[in-house]
């Protein structure tokens, strides 16, 4: 009961937070706070996208520190391949399918040679800086543009959640259904409770039949999809181009995240949006000149936010038990 | 063979990535012979690029050490980059801030003050870790972008120089490192620093307790060691190390704290870490290897016209061949090579 009251406190404490900030930065201005909220859900795609790829790889009992580099190589091979073939859907492919191929890579140095998970992870987030800056050509373009707004006809034009949550672009209606459906994935489904018990007790879930090496490559695999349409999301839907190093620390938020949001595909999304919230904060500060001389004050916002909110909520949360140890039937 | 074993797994390492490397450059039009011997050509052909070489590893010697002494204690530092650049500002505050002291004083000073900034800052994450269990790769991490925000906010606010470029003033003379010959004296205080490191995890009380925590925390607390202290202990004289690297590089190579100050760190402080094998006198080889491809870097891309991120890529491929001896056991009978496992996921506090 105490542990239940803790965190409602958080909870309130943290949504006091948001409105107070929303109202100081909005003025009580409508259009400033709906401005606010929407730039907010966009700064949380890819945080959302990264910490799904997190939430995968970890109920399965995989580490992945290297969401940083799959989210960097996708937005560059994304890039890449929709600026020469002009096909955005191409680029987002791409992206997702290199993002499966690095969480391959990732399995067969931590599953089947039994690697140490964060150094695996660890060598994708340096080949990833390393390949995406040898092969980078300066001066491409997208012919087509960025990925199009989609507005949904008539919630479109609903008050405040319209604008912000039905007047958007592709790849972060998608990141919203995504969240339900890794949810629904892994807590109502067989796959869910076969990821989970491999991830708790590999052992056990050997006895019962289930592969925990199919398992991890498999949860690795479609984590990598999510990381890499995360990144496609990057240079594709928000920026519309490549630049070296342009994840910049986001892949490490979203494992945050993912802490913050207790393992679980909700829970993330709340704390992506907390994030996210903090970005656009910061975004809005800068658009209207607050500590103008400073800029680097507010370039950390997001970064100290990460950090207080670890040290207030990780103390409390539990990773899946057999998190980080290499399995082998013996 | 005897001799090879601890040196086994970096040198096929080392070669095999080199030679994967040297396939990319082919793949990508490049000619790897001619690439690779102007790597070399930049870096070992005279005595002012051996000098460069050495300037080059000095901080990454610093930054190995610094990862390479939190492994020992089962915790993953990757916020070199940060205490590095703290480190690195606060000596060049007192370089320039004092004027008149003979350099005896000064230089020591400097250094010193440059290696506790750093010993602060990574104690944060120690702190952190130790009494609210936020896992230190997260800290670290972040911490790095604060470290970077908040020096540039110093670099160009209260301790800017005159003129447009947001750089502190020059340090004094007397708080510089000199240089004897093209020969950077600051390597030597690397090289003492690894001694040091090496010292203090196996000759002393404190080091057999970090190498306790590190190899097994529960039985370190039965026996009666406090792991929290350990853990913020080993974190601050990890970031003393990276502090250090930071101070020698602005009183030694660049003379002030400028913005890209020494962005090259990153991760190579991992790779060199794992490269020796988390052993501190290990640490200076692989940082030379890795210096001189910094140093060499700039001239592959003048004389052989190839983009020095290739070494990036090179540098990735080690890192993997060496965390993953499998492919080096081909070469080697089965029991020579040892497991790498350093970490033990989130839940390890």
């Amino acid at each position: 009961m105490t542990n239940l009251f803790s965190r409602s406190r958080w909870i309130i404490l943290t949504a006091l937070v948001f409105v107070v900030i929303t109202l100081f930065t909005a003025e009580f201005q409508e259009d400033q706070t709906t401005a606010v909220l929407a730039s907010a859900l966009r700064q949380s795609t890819p945080l959302v996208l990264g910490a799904l790829c997190g939430v995968l790889c970890e109920r399965s009992g995989v580490v992945n520190i290297g969401i940083e580099g799959q989210m960097l190589l996708s937005a560059f091979v994304g890039f890449m391949v929709a600026s020469s073939t002009g096909s955005l859907v191409a680029g987002i492919l791409a992206g997702m399918v290199t993002g499966a191929m690095m969480g391959a890579g990732l399995a067969g140095l931590s599953v089947t040679l039994h690697g140490d998970q964060i150094i695996a992870g660890t060598v994708l987030n340096i080949a990833a800086v390393g390949i995406s800056s040898y092969f980078f050509q300066q001066g491409l373009t997208l012919p087509s543009g960025k990925t199009p707004q989609v507005s949904l006809g008539p919630l479109a034009d609903l008050p405040v959640v319209g604008r912000v949550f039905f007047i958007n672009r592709p790849l972060t209606y998608c990141s919203l259904i995504l969240i339900w459906v890794v949810w629904f994935v892994l807590f109502r489904t067989r796959w869910g409770l076969w990821t989970r018990s491999v991830g708790e007790v590999p052992s056990a879930a050997e006895t019962v039949g289930i592969s925990v090496t199919r398992v991890r490559y498999t949860n690795l695999i479609a984590g990598g999809c999510l990381a890499g349409l995360g990144g496609a999301y990057l240079s594709l839907e928000a920026v519309g181009s490549f630049e070296r190093m342009m994840t910049n620390g986001r892949g490490f938020v979203a494992l945050a995240v993912m802490i913050f949001g207790r393992w679980n595909p909700i829970g993330i999304w709340g704390a992506a949006l907390l994030f996210g919230y903090a970005s656009a904060v910061q975004t809005q500060l800068q658009f209207r000149g607050w500590l103008a001389d400073d800029p680097q004050f507010i370039g950390m916002i997001p970064y100290v936010v990460c950090i207080v909110v670890l040290a207030g909520f990780v103390g409390r949360a539990r990773p899946p038990a057999a998190i980080g140890q290499p399995y082998s039937r013996e | 063979m005897r001799w090879l074993r601890p040196v086994a797994v970096p040198l096929v390492a080392v070669a095999l990535a080199l030679g994967i490397g040297a396939i990319i450059l082919a793949v990508s039009g490049a000619n790897p012979i001619e690439a690779y011997g102007a790597l070399i050509d930049g870096s070992l052909s005279s005595q002012k690029t051996i000098g460069r070489t050495l300037e080059k590893a000095t901080p990454l010697i610093m930054g190995g050490l610094a990862v390479a002494f939190a492994f020992r204690a089962g915790l993953f530092n990757i916020g070199g980059q940060g205490q590095l650049v703290v480190g690195g500002i606060i000596a060049a505050a007192v370089g320039f801030g004092f004027e008149g002291l003979p350099w005896i004083v000064h230089t020591p000073l400097a250094l010193g003050t440059g290696a506790v900034a750093g010993a602060a800052w990574g104690s944060i994450a120690g702190v952190l870790k130790a009494t609210r269990g936020a896992h230190e790769v997260i800290t670290t991490i972040m911490l790095n972008f604060v470290a970077l925000n908040l020096t540039d906010w110093l670099a160009s606010n209260p301790w800017k120089d005159e003129g447009i470029l947001s750089r502190t003033p020059a340090v004094e003379e007397s708080a510089l490192i000199p240089l004897w010959g093209s020969f950077p004296t600051g390597f030597l205080v690397a090289v003492a620093a690894s001694i040091g490191c090496w010292y203090l995890l196996e000759r002393t009380t404190l080091g057999f307790e970090i190498r306790s925590v590190g190899l097994n925390g529960d039985a370190a607390r039965y026996a009666g060691i406090s792991v929290r202290q350990i853990v913020i202990t080993t974190m601050a004289i990890s970031g003393l190390l990276a502090g250090a690297g930071g101070a020698i590089e602005t009183q030694g190579v660049i003379g002030r704290y400028e913005p890209g100050f020494n962005a090259g760190l990153g991760f190579n402080g991992i790779t060199i870490a794992l490269l020796a094998r988390n052993h501190p006198i290990g640490v200076i080889p692989a940082a030379l290897l890795i210096g001189a491809m910094e140093a060499g870097g700039s001239m592959m891309q003048f004389n052989a016209d190839v983009a020095p991120e290739i070494t990036d890529i090179i540098e990735a491929l080690m890192l993997l061949f060496v965390a993953t001896p499998i492919v080096v056991r081909w070469f080697f009978s089965r029991h020579d090579v040892d497991e790498v496992s350093v970490t033990a996921g989130w839940g390890s506090s």
